[in-house]
């Protein structure tokens, strides 16, 4: 088996505030390789997007990745300088951003934008990085390219816009490519245009795809694998097609049941009570416990420990819902 | 672009208009100039022959209607003072005002820019923080206070540069200007130091301002994320955003250097617009003063029209906006 293309290990980020250090991230673990598309889901705050940061190394202070290891195509990319972090973002590593509104300079041409981000990785010439910029717009299937490259952001729709950024982020052909809910701004007939379009490039070229959401449903048809991060946290982790039929954690459980869906029309939309607990109050227990149907004494006292299950999954839950038998592993794995 | 530039033409001839109007009635509402032009002796016919030379014995609405005829010829009255057409006597000091605004502004831009950039990108740092902390110096102390420590210590004590005046002047394309000639520069330098202090801190504080705000955008973490040096950040990126801000302020503030230099000049006896205004008022010389406010109104109208055009230039969103609206 070859070694990931990104492997993140153990990676804790931390911010110092006014109430003193806050954990956003702690002890994710995770590995993605050449053409693989993982999902990464969780709630607003849950330290999604913080991981997508992480990998770039565009954590800020008042941030900083406290511990842990990402490697990408087997380099450490914690503890680089940040000279040498310039030349790893865009050339090893890219990522795009949620508004397209607002990822693109709007007093700088569409060009302007496209050719630095080539000519910051390779000395070509203005006219080489022009064409190469001009045929990445017309890949992700924007019309007549040659014009639109001399316009200004604000002459672009919303999708437009999303297009645009996504090729200059895959300019450089990236190992990785991290998308951090870049569809949730948009119309969804856009949506799912700009979701086919990325999975094509990606496979393309072969990339690692590290997708942010809080849509499952996005999940389900794009991602190979799924990890699911609650309070800074991944609670559940394995295949697509597995956790989203026989989810072992009760809060995956609430995330597919918050879905609406056809088979469940006119029924009520499941919820889960409450809302996402406020990092720096977290309680001893498992940070999930208080709002979880299924919870016990030990779950408000102990905090889980990642518990691998059959078949490449894992969670962290003292009451799993569906524990995989190991026998259905073995047909998977034989 | 073009229906954009007429419209706004338009409307600077509307704020003309009305500015005329205003500025005649309120300078005549002032005082009696034919007392104090006539001898004190003068018997009441006396003062009736001046008053009619000088048109003042019509009713004002008619004195208006001469006044706007008059204008849009180009002759905005004589001075009762010099004999002589209000606005030439404005016009020969207007490039000493011109230059000592240009100088400051200059000086403003060259200072102001570059620290509040630096204060904007590293807003904790010790250095950040005492560019803010100098820049409430400049803010505070009162300009004609700041002109006189200037005088005591480079002229008086240091003897490196001279108190007051204007100094030689050569002729660029039919005007005199001191800007060129050594003697003259350092005649300017320190009432331009005096102006453009103020001014600079006002710059620091946008640009540092504007530099937080461009940090924290999604384009800046964008292009971080392309792999982008930080100097290209900090110099394509950010600096063409936060400009825009700077230069709506320094555009308005250029027009109060040129019209309201008036304390600054007086404290370095520098012969320009300020100091004619000052002494016009005293001796209610009437055309002067509304010769000066129409010529001050006109700067300003002008000056915003420019920096209109420059926004739209710097900031793609306004040309596009405007040729649609």
């Amino acid at each position: 088996m070859t070694a990931p293309v990104l492997d993140v290990r153990d990676l804790k980020v931390t911010f110092s505030t006014r109430e003193g250090l806050v954990t956003a991230v702690d002890g994710v673990s995770f590995s993605v390789d050449a053409g693989e598309v993982m999902g990464l889901v969780g709630e607003s705050g849950s330290g999604k997007s913080v991981t997508g940061l992480a990998v770039l190394g565009l954590i800020d202070p008042p941030g900083r990745i406290a511990a842990g290891s990402i490697t990408v195509k087997g380099r450490e990319l914690v503890g680089l300088p940040e000279k040498a972090l310039q030349k790893v973002r865009g050339k090893d590593v890219a990522m795009i951003f949620q508004d397209p509104m607002t990822t693109l300079n709007p007093v700088l041409r569409i060009d302007t934008q496209m050719i630095e981000a080539i000519r910051a990785h390779e000395a070509v010439s203005e006219k080489a990085a022009r064409e190469r910029a001009r045929d990445a717009l017309a890949k992700v299937g924007i019309p007549s390219p040659d014009e639109r490259l001399s316009a200004y952001p604000n002459q672009f729709s919303g999708g437009m816009r999303q297009r645009v950024a996504i090729a200059t982020a895959l300019l450089n052909r990236p190992a990785v490519l991290v998308a951090d809910e870049p569809t949730t701004a948009l119309d969804v007939t856009i949506q799912a245009q700009i979701l086919a379009e990325v999975q094509k490039l990606c496979a393309e070229t072969g990339t690692a795809l590290v997708w942010i959401t809080h849509d499952l449903s996005v999940i389900a048809g794009l991602a190979d694998k799924v990890a699911v991060m609650y309070a800074g946290r991944v609670v559940e982790e394995g295949m697509v097609a597995d956790v989203l039929e026989r989810p072992i954690h009760p809060y995956t459980a609430g995330l597919i049941g918050s879905v609406p869906s056809r088979n469940k029309r006119g029924r009520p939309l499941a919820q889960i009570p409450g809302m996402t607990p406020q990092l720096s109050k977290l309680p001893p227990g498992c940070p999930f416990a208080p709002r979880c149907f299924n919870a016990t004494e030990p779950c408000h006292g102990i905090r889980p420990e990642r518990t691998p299950y059959p078949g490449g999954r894992a969670a962290r839950c003292h009451n799993p819902l569906n524990v995989p038998a190991a026998d259905a592993a073995r047909e998977l794995a034989p | 672009m073009l229906v954009y530039l007429i419209r706004r033409i338009g409307q600077s001839l509307l704020v003309i208009a009305v500015m005329a109007f205003l500025v005649f009635l309120a300078v005549y509402a002032v005082g009696d100039p034919v007392a104090i032009l006539a001898n004190p002796e003068a018997n009441q016919a006396e003062l009736d022959a001046i008053a009619a030379r000088l048109g003042l014995d019509r009713p004002i609405w008619e004195q208006f209607g001469i006044f706007v005829w008059n204008a849009l010829q180009g002759d905005l009255g004589t001075s009762f003072v010099y004999s002589e057409s209000a606005l030439k006597v404005i016009i020969e000091r207007l490039p000493a005002t011109m230059e000592l605004a240009f100088v400051a502004l200059l000086l403003s831009i060259l200072i102001g820019v570059p620290l509040g950039v630096i204060a904007g990108l590293k807003p904790d740092s010790l250095v950040g923080r005492s560019i803010m902390s100098t820049s409430i110096l400049g803010f505070s102390l009162p300009n004609f206070w700041i002109g006189l420590m200037l005088i005591l210590l480079f002229a008086v004590e240091l003897r490196w540069l001279p108190a007051s005046g204007r100094g030689e002047t050569v002729e660029v394309l039919g005007v005199h200007l001191s800007m060129f000639t050594w003697n003259g520069l350092s005649h300017l330098l320190l009432p331009a130091i005096t102006l453009a202090l103020y001014k600079s801190s006002l710059v620091i504080r946008i640009a540092q301002a504007g530099t937080r705000e461009v940090m924290l955008q999604d384009y800046v973490r964008f292009a971080r994320a392309k792999g982008l040096s930080s100097r290209r950040i900090v110099f394509v990126h950010v600096l063409k955003n936060m400009l825009i801000p700077v230069v709506t302020v320094l555009g308005l503030e250029l027009g109060s250097m040129i019209a309201f230099a008036v304390v600054t000049e007086t404290v370095f006896s520098y012969p320009g617009m300020g100091k004619l205004l000052i002494d016009s008022i005293n001796r209610l010389d009437r055309p002067i003063v509304v010769a000066y406010l129409m010529l001050t109104v006109f700067i300003f109208v002008i000056i915003n029209l420019v920096v209109d055009l420059l926004y739209a230039a710097i900031d793609p969103r306004v040309r596009l906006s405007e040729a649609k609206g």
